[in-house]
């Protein structure tokens, strides 16, 4: 298996050795036949070394003009096209794609917008209703008040009125009974006076009946 | 003896390659250990690990293209 | 021993016999204008980037397919870094970026499919690309900036002793940013692919079989990465110089 191994290096080295042999003169090229009969496959590697001849086909200079050639064409292609066709699209695509998102993202900030107005127009009306029902109970806590003061009033005005009314007919009463009273008294003082004998004197005897009666009433 | 020469410059020139190696390494254990440390800035440096690891490994590139020049093209 | 024969047939390298040019009609010298493999597989890179960025969006779709959200995914990641990297100035040569990065996202992959030419393997293509960006980000430079973008090279945060010394670091390190731009993805793209061929090569050795279609498969993972870090790195990479030119003064 090792052998293998080396003769593969032989092989290479072989190639190797045609590479100098295609460029070197006929006498190298001759020793190295020598060379080249160690190894069992000669015929196929030769004409790849032969055609391999560059070694490196990166460093070699005949395929440059070529490579570059194809190479330019290709980039002013590959160029004309993404600047004219393929970027602006992608560019229009991805900004339409984001007035889109922005859109929406607009709209779904109105839906919210107004949905806020709708929650603060049902608060408000809310306590529009709250205020309007307290003001409607403090109307008719006033109103019953009024009316209460006013029933109040009046109910004083009559008490006060049928307090008037009987006192004054009390004062009547009392008038009368003390007219009452006198009479009496100068009645009963005239009799008494005369069926003492005596003559009554009316102006004595009223005198001395308002003298009595000035402490009582 | 010539061929000798360029196997032997062949293999000498691919040791650079370890040194590539181990700069490739040593970019990407900094960048994980840092990443460790503050994994917040981690996602931000990865351009920078790329571009860090890219230079490290040129420089054994260029090491294996001195190997393969010495093979095919001297 | 016959199979001893075939074996050595299986193992002969020639890893590098992938990248050849060959024109597609006859056999022939390679001219400029021939028609070659490469050709072909610019042609299929083209058709590809057009089939998904033209003919995947021509829903113009708010709500996007598959294949247009891909598209708009690629936009908007190459869209993003210009951004970021360059501010709104630099949003003008978007086409330009995104071109670059769908040209080689999609050669590295196609490049992928076995027997495929990979286009982004010669440095011949990828040194025009960095050429291109190198070009014009210091014609763009000198446009936008005038003299003061050579500020770019004065370090004014260095002691004025360093500056000189600086200066001639900076400028060297400004001109081989194009070589080290396009070796690094066609290295890697070559790299990968030589390493596959180089398995495949194995693979006709019966005891080892089962081993190198391993290592195929794992490399070829590996690649899939490589394909589009690769491409991301350079896209970022042209960005990075597209601001230097933009703000000079950092």
């Amino acid at each position: 298996m090792f052998s293998l191994l080396q003769q593969a290096v032989e092989v290479v080295s072989d190639t190797g050795t045609h590479v100098e042999a295609a460029n070197q003169e006929a006498a190298i090229a001759a020793e190295h036949a020598a060379d080249a009969d160690l190894v069992i496959v000669a015929g196929d590697h030769t004409v790849a070394a032969t055609e391999n001849a560059a070694g490196m086909p990166q460093l070699n200079p005949e395929y440059f003009g070529n490579l570059i050639f194809w190479l330019l064409v290709t980039l002013a292609v590959l160029y004309w096209v993404l600047s004219k066709v393929a970027l602006p699209r992608i560019g229009s695509v991805i900004s339409d794609r984001q007035g889109v998102i922005t859109g929406d993202l607009m709209q779904a900030e109105e839906y919210k917008k107004k949905a806020k107005d709708a929650e603060a127009a049902y608060d408000k009306a809310l306590s529009d209703a709250r205020a309007e029902a307290g003001k409607i109970v403090t109307a008719q806590k006033a109103d019953i008040q009024k009316e209460l003061d006013e029933a109040i009033a009046k109910a004083d005005a009559e008490i006060a009125a049928r307090t008037a009314e009987s006192e004054k007919r009390i004062g009547a009463i009392r008038e009368s009974a003390a007219v009452d009273a006198r009479s009496v008294a100068r009645d009963v003082t005239a009799e008494l006076v005369r069926r003492f004998g005596g003559t009554a004197d009316d102006a004595a005897i009223d005198a001395a009946v308002d003298a009595r009666l000035k402490g009582a009433f | 003896m010539e061929q000798l020469g360029q196997y032997l410059g062949a293999g000498l020139a691919c040791i650079g390659m370890a040194g590539a190696a181990i700069g490739v390494g040593n970019v990407a254990g900094n960048y994980l250990s840092g990443a460790l440390r503050n994994p917040s800035a981690a996602a931000s440096q990865t351009a920078t690990l790329f571009i860090g690891m890219a230079f490290a490994e040129a420089l054994g590139i260029f090491s294996f293209l001195v190997a393969l020049l010495l093979l095919f093209a001297v | 021993m016959a199979t001893e024969t075939e074996a050595e047939t299986g193992l002969a390298f020639h890893p590098m016999d992938q990248f050849m040019v060959k024109p597609i009609f006859g056999d022939g010298p390679v001219h400029w204008y021939t028609p070659t493999n490469a050709t072909m597989w610019f042609a299929i890179t083209l058709l590809a980037v057009i089939a998904l960025l033209v003919f995947g969006t021509r829903g113009r779709a708010v709500i996007p397919s598959r294949v247009q959200s891909i598209a708009e995914m690629t936009y908007g990641m190459v869209y993003k870094m210009l951004e970021d990297i360059c501010g709104k100035e630099g949003v003008k040569y978007f086409p330009y970026v995104m071109t670059l990065f769908c040209f080689i996202v999609f050669a590295n992959y196609l490049a992928l499919i076995p027997m495929s030419f990979s286009t982004t393997s010669h440095i011949a293509v990828t040194a025009v690309l960095a050429m291109f960006v190198f070009i014009g980000v210091t014609v763009l430079g000198f446009v936008k900036n005038g003299m003061h973008f050579l500020e770019l090279f004065w370090v004014k945060s260095a002691p004025l002793a360093l500056r000189p010394v600086l200066a001639v670091i900076e400028v060297i390190s400004y001109c081989v940013r194009p070589v080290s731009h396009s070796i690094r993805l066609a290295g890697n793209v070559m790299a990968g692919h030589a390493v596959i061929k180089v398995f495949a090569a194995f693979a006709a050795v019966l005891w080892i079989a089962p081993l190198a279609i391993l290592g195929i498969i794992g490399v070829y993972a590996l690649e899939m990465m490589v394909c589009i870090i690769q491409a991301y790195v350079f896209t970022i990479l042209t960005c990075v110089y597209l601001k230097d030119a933009l703000h000079p003064a950092h």
